[in-house]
């Protein structure tokens, strides 16, 4: 498969006043344009890490790594005019909540249609019509009305839809979705899963899917990575998940209650501190 | 204690009491003050202004009321460091001496407006309806009149003096402080925390005044400290109309007011005091703000 | 022990609970689950006095409630909210926040209640006097339980009290708040929109959707598969989806 992203021991540390505090501890995989899960908890750095390739983390952060790669890009080399185009161009970035990251104060036509002509040539008609399309590629069901609506007038369940219409307008080769669904309800969560994986495959795309929720990124995955306290724990094809063998994974598997089985108590996460060894 | 154990006293993450917790807050703010060296700047001439108006008395080289007309006008010397007046007065004593006046109506003002804004806000914010709206209205009378006619107004119907300059200025000061409190209230009074508390069965007042203020305490703060200087200016240009400080007492508005004849053949006169009003304003802007880096809750 | 009758609630010109009745026996623990926007949060915040703008009939333990709620009633009535970062005073330390509910009702003895709370949720002693932000989510979210029962109410309200949380997490305080309802008896209203949370820890559950209850379900009702609305079961499925 040919490599789309290429991370090799990738380092990032935040300053803090007594000295600076890891966050990634060099991690290593790579994808291509599959379908990959980055799984873990709170303060796992999953997040951090798909911020790193996109270079969006603060400036304070220091990074490092012996190859940070986007298609074939040197991610911490580029300047920062290639890294715009990087940006919203190749890369698409879906954060969690559509309340905070789109602008209130725009129509989501217009939005979608500023996204559109940052990448594209032509003028605003044809960026309306590009918009038009694409919120009909998100299966919005009266695109036109919605076209005029402002963020609050839609729900998180569309709102999220319009996201992923904008970052789809320029044609990305990558999709990195950060706890897409999160803010919305169980139904919600499977539909908008299941939209953004039939674009990432009708379009031949990549899509980095970071999340907490194991069972959900196995389900719309290929491939699983686990992270723990800025670490790969294990890394696995997703329809292998039952099968893992690392005792974090195994753990975090247990621990949530469940409809079908019946359980006094739960069992609880034990954390070894050798999980935390550099390896 | 040494110092390296004080330290790890106070950066202590698990602190052995309510005093260690409260002191290592303090301190963890302190350490983000510090770095900013144009706020440490403003403090320390914030503290070096007061310190000299605490000790104007030894500081002061002659009694800032002795006349002496043969030698007036003087520029600066060694008898008289920043020359005298056109009553032969000596400005250096006046200055410090005018430090005591000048700074203390700005206490005293601070003092009087801050708790009063932070009451109605709060009030006004936590209890909403017909509270609210009563408040508000009142805070807008005020916040409708430019705030230097309304003191000049209310200084003219009383006699003019110190005090009255005061009253006048705090009369004037305190609307912005309630708005500044009732936005923080109503943003703060929807909060889960707020809710928990009520949950306890405290009572309202409880509420406000134990939960609800100590949060809107830092931009109140911050807003004062920013507000100051323009306190400082507003009593000077009452001082220099003449409603503020009366003659003799040494007030650096009064000080520039009398002196603006010479501005031209002796400049230095009524300069030294406007330098002093400037340098003082500067102080607590640079403070404000870098107080506002620390304490603003949204950057935190 | 808590009996909701006809309960509508309104804000403003928004009716967001319609005719919502069920009755908790003492010593039970009932669910209400629902999609966000289905009003199960707004008939807890209810109950616990955190809404005006209702009519219908509340009581607990026998007593109607009012519009107004008097200290007994906080006496005998808690919460825990969802949101352990925003539910804890950013100011004050645990032991501060742990004492204001016995500084309010007066109740002797602050010192020892103190630890004994912070040993019942298992937080260490050092955590006493951290502010909220030096804990973890758990370590909030424990410290919020312990506030809640520090003046020994006998009815405990939890709103999503585990959905903040990582999963590991959610075991813990799902266990932790199994072993104190045991331990004290407690009459619980649990607020989710997991179901396997909501089963795990009640015996009954009402299914909310749009503000009205579409069916109440038991335990076993609920894992057998036994609902009727399409709702329901809508729910169930989408549950056992994601368990894989």
């Amino acid at each position: 498969m040919s490599s789309l992203v290429e991370i090799r021991d990738l380092r990032v540390d935040f300053p803090t006043p007594s000295g600076f505090n890891a966050a990634v501890r060099g991690i290593s995989f790579g994808m291509g344009r599959e379908k990959l899960g980055i799984v873990g908890e709170s303060g796992s750095g999953k997040s951090v890490t798909g911020r790193a390739l996109m270079r969006l983390l603060p400036s304070a952060a220091r990074v490092r790594a012996q190859a940070l790669r986007f298609d074939g890009v040197d991610v911490l080399a580029a300047s920062e005019r290639q890294m715009r185009g990087l940006r919203g161009g190749r890369i698409g970035l879906i954060m969690q909540d559509p309340k905070y990251s789109l602008n209130p104060v725009m129509t989501v036509g217009r939005q979608i249609a500023e996204a559109w002509l940052a990448h594209n040539k032509g003028g605003q008609r044809e960026a309306r019509e590009a918009a038009l399309t694409l919120l009909e590629q998100v299966k919005i069901r009266d695109p036109r009305r919605v076209l005029d609506s402002y963020p609050h007038e839609i729900s998180g369940g569309m709102g999220q839809r319009v996201m992923i219409a904008m970052m789809l307008a320029p044609n990305p080769d990558l999709l990195i979705a950060d706890e897409p669904t999160s803010a919305l309800d169980a139904s919600v969560q499977a539909e908008i899963l299941k939209l953004i994986e039939d674009l990432v495959s009708a379009r031949g795309m990549g899509l980095m899917l970071i999340s907490h929720d194991l069972p959900l990124v196995s389900r719309f995955c290929d491939r699983v990575v686990v992270m723990y306290s800025g670490q790969v724990m294990e890394e696995l094809p997703a329809r292998d998940l039952h099968r893992a063998q690392h005792a974090y994974t195994r753990g975090l598997l247990d621990c949530m209650p469940s409809l079908s089985v019946r359980r006094d108590r739960l069992p609880t996460l034990t954390r070894d501190p050798a999980w935390l060894e550099p390896r | 204690m040494s110092e390296t154990s004080t330290r790890a006293w106070l950066l202590s993450d698990t602190p052995g009491s309510r005093a260690q917790a409260r002191w290592g807050r303090r301190y963890q703010l302190w350490l983000a003050f510090r770095r900013n060296w144009l706020a440490v700047a403003g403090l320390a001439i914030v503290l070096l202004m007061l310190a000299m108006a605490l000790a104007a008395p030894l500081l002061a080289t002659q009694d800032p009321g002795v006349q002496n007309l043969a030698n007036r006008l003087a520029p600066p010397s060694a008898a008289h460091w920043l020359g005298t007046d056109e009553l032969g007065r000596d400005t250096w004593s006046r200055l410090v001496h005018g430090g005591r006046v000048t700074l203390g109506m700005v206490v005293a003002v601070v003092i009087l407006v801050a708790p009063l804004g932070l009451v109605v806000g709060c009030v006004a914010g936590y209890a909403g309806g017909l509270w609210d709206r009563v408040l508000m209205r009142v805070t807008d009378v005020f916040l409708a009149f430019p705030r230097l006619i309304l003191a000049l107004a209310f200084v003219a119907a009383m006699k003019p003096g110190v005090e009255s300059a005061v009253i006048a200025i705090a009369l004037t000061a305190w609307p912005p402080y309630a708005r500044l409190a009732r936005a923080e209230t109503l943003t703060i009074r929807n909060t889960d925390y707020i809710a928990a508390v009520r949950m306890t069965g405290a009572s309202p007042w409880r509420i406000i005044w134990k939960h609800v203020a100590p949060m809107c305490l830092p931009s109140l703060t911050v807003r004062v400290t920013l507000d100051m200087s323009s306190i400082i200016l507003t009593a000077a240009g009452l001082g220099f109309l003449g409603l503020g400080a009366q003659p003799p007492i040494p007030e650096w508005g009064t000080m520039i007011a009398t002196a603006r004849r010479f501005i031209l053949e002796q400049w230095w006169v009524p300069v030294i005091p406007g330098i002093a009003i400037f340098l003082a304003s500067l102080a607590f802007n640079l403070l404000g703000d870098g107080l506002r880096d620390v304490l603003d809750p949204k950057q935190r | 022990m808590i009996e909701v009758e006809n309960l509508n609630v309104h804000f403003g010109a928004n009716h967001v609970v319609h005719d919502v009745s069920f009755r908790v026996a003492a010593g039970e623990t009932f669910g209400l689950v629902g999609e966000s926007g289905s009003g199960k949060s707004t008939v807890l915040r209810t109950i616990a006095g955190l809404n005006a703008g209702w009519d219908g009939g509340m009581a607990v333990a026998g007593t109607p409630l009012g519009q107004k709620r008097d200290r007994a009633f906080f006496k005998r009535v808690q919460m825990v909210f969802q949101d352990p970062y925003g539910s804890l005073h950013p100011r004050q330390t645990v032991d501060r926040i742990l004492s204001e509910p016995l500084e309010v009702h007066g109740i002797p003895d602050a010192e020892a209640r103190i630890t004994r709370a912070l040993e019942e949720v298992a937080l260490p002693r050092t955590a006493r006097f951290r502010y909220p932000h030096q804990l973890s989510g758990g370590q909030r979210q424990r410290v919020a339980i312990a506030r809640a029962l520090i003046a020994d109410p006998s009815v405990l309200l939890l709103d999503e009290p585990t959905s903040a949380l990582d999963v590991s997490v959610q075991a813990e305080v799902l266990n932790l708040l199994a072993d104190l309802r045991q331990a004290r008896q407690l009459t619980c209203i649990l607020v989710s929109h997991n179901l396997a949370v909501i089963a795990h820890l009640c015996e009954r559950l009402a299914v909310m959707q749009g503000g009205r209850i579409v069916e109440v379900l038991t335990e076993g009702q609920l894992r057998a598969g036994e609902a009727v609305h399409p709702h329901t079961r809508d729910l169930i499925a989408l549950s056992h989806a994601l368990e894989g």
